[in-house]
């Protein structure tokens, strides 16, 4: 009786943990497994410009459906990737593009997160440096000699 | 020394600075890579007259504004007052490129009624009603609206409804400048 409880609670929690996956995703047939491959690689790099923070796949956005079916659309008639990424940037800029290209405006965006690393490790490398070194005193004879008595006084007076 | 302790605020005040700048810039806002390129082809039948149809060559040797608007869009309602007053002030021939609107199963002909009730400004109303023309103009959320110079190069966007002072400090201006240059 309450083990199946217990079961019947586990089931519960776990099903919080993964909640279904709410977006709808339109069926498309593929002439072959490439296209199939390079459509879902597609829609899962470019983002939704309706909704900023999703890519085309994870996107429920009407403006997302219409970019997929784009998408499946220059893909069957046999565009590349670069194709496809190319009709998405003259449109909408590199701003479709969850992984952008290195230019002149988007230095900063490749190149600060390294650099932001570097300057931190070596901050701290220096702070790590600059910590002088705590001097530990040896103990002497004598000093063991008091510790043991202390500790005897203690573990007797307990019992 | 002394200078050693002022970092910590230089660089709170610096990250603040950056988080206002952040405030005052608007996601939505995503440059048109249009500008300056030529303005993308469709020829969609026309909303009054399905027979004929409306291009973008039909606007060439003209200054003109391709608008984008829907019935079921809130803002296209708000717009639509600073808009048609500016068409008719300006007399400057604007289709409206009816958005995913008219013939689909939810709205009917709902941008029918829309323009008989508020008003028709546009010199033809094309009907987009998958909406691929609208992608072809890389469309992000109606209204947009867009100034295309005599040639047809694409001049100007306008994200989300126009309002009087961007007309009278931006579209107006913009547009008697195109008007004087050369075809």
């Amino acid at each position: 009786m309450k083990s199946s409880m217990i079961r019947l609670l586990l089931i519960f929690s776990v099903s919080f943990f993964f909640p279904a996956q709410a977006v709808k995703i339109e069926f498309h047939d593929f002439k072959t497994t490439e296209q199939e491959q390079l459509y879902l690689k597609l829609i899962a790099e470019l983002r939704c410009v309706k909704c900023q923070n999703q890519n085309l796949a994870e996107s429920n956005a009407e403006l997302a459906k219409d970019m997929r079916d784009k998408t499946y659309e220059l893909i069957l008639k046999g565009g590349t990737r670069a194709d496809v990424i190319k009709y998405m940037t003259d449109r909408y800029g590199d701003f479709v593009l969850y992984n952008p290209p290195f230019k002149k405006n988007t230095l900063l965006l490749w190149v600060g997160p390294p650099l932001f690393l570097l300057l931190s490790l070596i901050f701290i490398f220096k702070l790590i440096k600059s910590q002088k070194k705590e001097i530990v005193e040896k103990l002497s004879n004598d000093d063991r000699e008091s510790m043991r008595s202390l500790l005897k006084h203690t573990s007797s007076d307990n019992k | 020394m002394k200078v050693k302790f002022l970092i910590p605020l230089v660089a709170f005040m610096a990250l603040v600075g950056l988080m206002l700048f952040g405030l005052s810039n608007d996601p939505k806002l995503i440059p048109s890579p249009f500008v300056g390129k030529p303005a993308p082809q469709f020829s969609l039948p026309r909303l009054n007259n399905p027979d004929e149809t409306i291009s973008v060559n039909d606007m060439k040797g003209k200054v003109w504004i391709l608008n984008l608007w829907a019935s079921w869009c809130v803002s296209c309602r708000a717009e639509h007052a600073v808009l048609s007053k500016l068409i008719a002030e300006e007399k400057i021939p604007t289709i409206g490129l009816n958005y995913k609107d008219y013939g689909t199963e939810d709205y009917g002909d709902d941008a029918k009624k829309w323009l008989a009730t508020l008003g028709n400004p546009y010199y033809a109303v094309a009907v987009d009603t998958k909406g691929m023309a609208g992608i072809d103009w890389g469309v992000v959320g109606v209204p947009e609206t867009f100034v295309m110079d005599k040639k047809g190069i694409v001049r100007y966007k306008f994200t989300g409804p126009v309002y009087q002072k961007a007309v009278d400090e931006t579209l107006i201006p913009l547009i008697k400048k195109l008007r004087e240059e050369a075809l």
